[in-house]
């Protein structure tokens, strides 16, 4: 089965996650095509970022069955092995809300700690590559300095090539503009619109309602754990079906 | 008066001598050994492993609430009488590495608990394994954080293999000891063993002064 523009690269179903006894996903079920970008929205404790951590492994689901890519599909209703948590995880990379650089790295050892170390691809390939990413993001001439150098954007995007580098089939970002100030926002923003532009398939956490109009194929609200409506930006953003979409819409675009 | 400074200066060599050919290599190997152990609690004490991380409780307190002097003198005067004999060398090496290793690992336990969980999660991410995670970020992290109170243990060492000398280990104090015994002149010998301590530890201070910086060079100022 060769991939094709409409076939699904991530398949999501009846995905439940509790902490203690709290439920905080009760039923999720996402589909999300090849070079497709999905937007979760949410009020925060929605569920949307668990979401996001159920598909790399940061968390483990309680029940449903995740499917990444052909031929990978693990069901959290049986025993998973630690192969299949591996393979799964490998075949998404996540970008956080905090970047979560390494300190005590440059930014060029950031971005080919995973594909050096882990993959262990040439190193002299994978650095070429690295350069050639940070030059895209507008950080050639940084690949020396240590992350505390940076302004947050410039670690936010060091952020997203140190996802890129690994070459995955899934991009997770986590909210990736909420830590940074106002106008940093903008430059992250651009870059994460290139990679759409480029048909990345990614799943994006975000409170940026214009951003996820403008990007996303398809937009998620979600609250209490549930999927509350989902379709096209236009259709979820401007005029929601629910109630409680147009509610939390209008509070997010109207905060006084 | 002149006689004094005689013996000063006649009895610094030997002084100088005992520290270099005892004192320091029994500090230097105890402490290198002390963190390999303090290492191995620390990730005990750690672990999810109930059983584990008792036994890691276990070692710490029984090393931190018995007296150096006794674990020193339990492996050297105890230890022949369940027939093991050990030598004096041997004997403070493992009695000092153990010290050490009860009270650097809780240290190290709380440098590893300082580096952030989002270190651990953006190494996951990246697909590393826990042993790659804690070896390549979570351990050179805590490294920066643990170097001022494990400095604090190796002067608090240096100056504890002292107490070597009264197991035969022939240490800076021991030759002190020897020639204060012979000339009896104690306040001498004794004040000039404590002067000979405090250099060496002062020169341990500017090479930890020297490593903090090193390892700050990627914290903002």
């Amino acid at each position: 089965m060769s991939p094709t523009e409409d076939a699904a690269l991530l398949e999501v179903r009846g995905l439940r996650k509790a902490f203690g006894g709290h439920e905080v996903l009760k039923d999720i079920d996402l589909t999300v095509r090849r070079g497709s970008v999905l937007a979760l929205i949410g009020p925060s404790g929605s569920g949307k970022t668990t979401v996001l951590r159920c598909l790399n492994g940061l968390e483990t689901p309680d029940g449903g069955t995740v499917a990444v890519g052909g031929g990978l599909s693990v069901d959290f209703g049986a025993k998973v092995s630690r192969k299949e948590l591996a393979a799964l995880r490998d075949r998404s990379a996540m970008v956080f809300q905090h970047y979560n650089l390494f300190p005590h790295m440059t930014v060029l050892q950031n971005v080919i700690e995973g594909p050096v170390q882990v993959q262990k691809r040439p190193r002299a390939e994978v650095i070429a590559e690295a350069e050639q990413l940070l030059a895209r993001v507008g950080l050639e001439g940084r690949s020396g300095s240590y992350p505390f150098e940076l302004s947050g954007g410039q670690q936010q995007r060091v952020g997203i090539v140190r996802a890129l580098a690994l070459k995955p089939q899934l991009l997770l970002f986590d909210e990736p503009t909420s830590a940074l100030d106002p106008e940093l926002v903008g430059d992250v923003l651009t870059v994460i619109k290139e990679l759409a532009d480029e048909a990345w398939t990614m799943v994006i956490v975000t409170h940026e309602l214009a951003f996820a109009r403008q990007v996303a194929d398809e937009v998620i609200f979600m609250d209490g754990g549930v999927v509350v409506e989902r379709g096209h930006p236009d259709t979820v953003l401007r005029d929601p079906a629910e109630e409680r979409t147009r509610q939390f819409v209008h509070r997010l675009l109207n905060p006084f | 008066m002149d006689n004094k400074w005689d013996l000063v200066w006649s009895s610094l060599w030997p002084i100088v001598q005992g520290g270099l050919t005892g004192t320091v290599p029994l500090a230097l190997a105890s402490f290198v050994i002390g963190l390999v152990i303090a290492l191995a609690v620390a990730l005990m004490r750690l672990n999810r492993n109930r059983v584990l991380s008792a036994v890691g409780r276990f070692y710490v307190s029984v090393i931190r609430g018995t007296p150096l002097l006794v674990q020193l003198f339990v492996i050297f005067f105890g230890l022949p009488s369940v027939g093991i004999q050990l030598d004096p060398w041997p004997s403070a090496i493992i009695a000092f590495s153990l010290n050490v290793g009860g009270y650097a690992a809780e240290i190290i336990r709380a440098a590893i608990l300082s580096v952030p969980k989002g270190q651990w999660e953006a190494a996951h991410t990246i697909g590393m394994s826990g042993s790659q995670t804690l070896r390549r970020i979570v351990l050179p992290q805590a490294a920066r954080v643990s170097v001022p109170p494990l400095s604090n243990t190796f002067i608090s060492l240096v100056k504890d293999t002292s107490l070597a000398s009264l197991i035969l280990v022939t240490e800076l104090f021991r030759q002190a000891q020897q020639v204060a015994a012979f000339s009896q002149e104690f306040m001498v010998l004794y004040v000039e063993a404590a002067v000979v301590y405090w250099v060496f530890c002062t020169i341990l201070s500017a090479g930890q002064s020297a490593l903090e910086k090193r390892l700050d060079r990627y914290v903002a100022h």
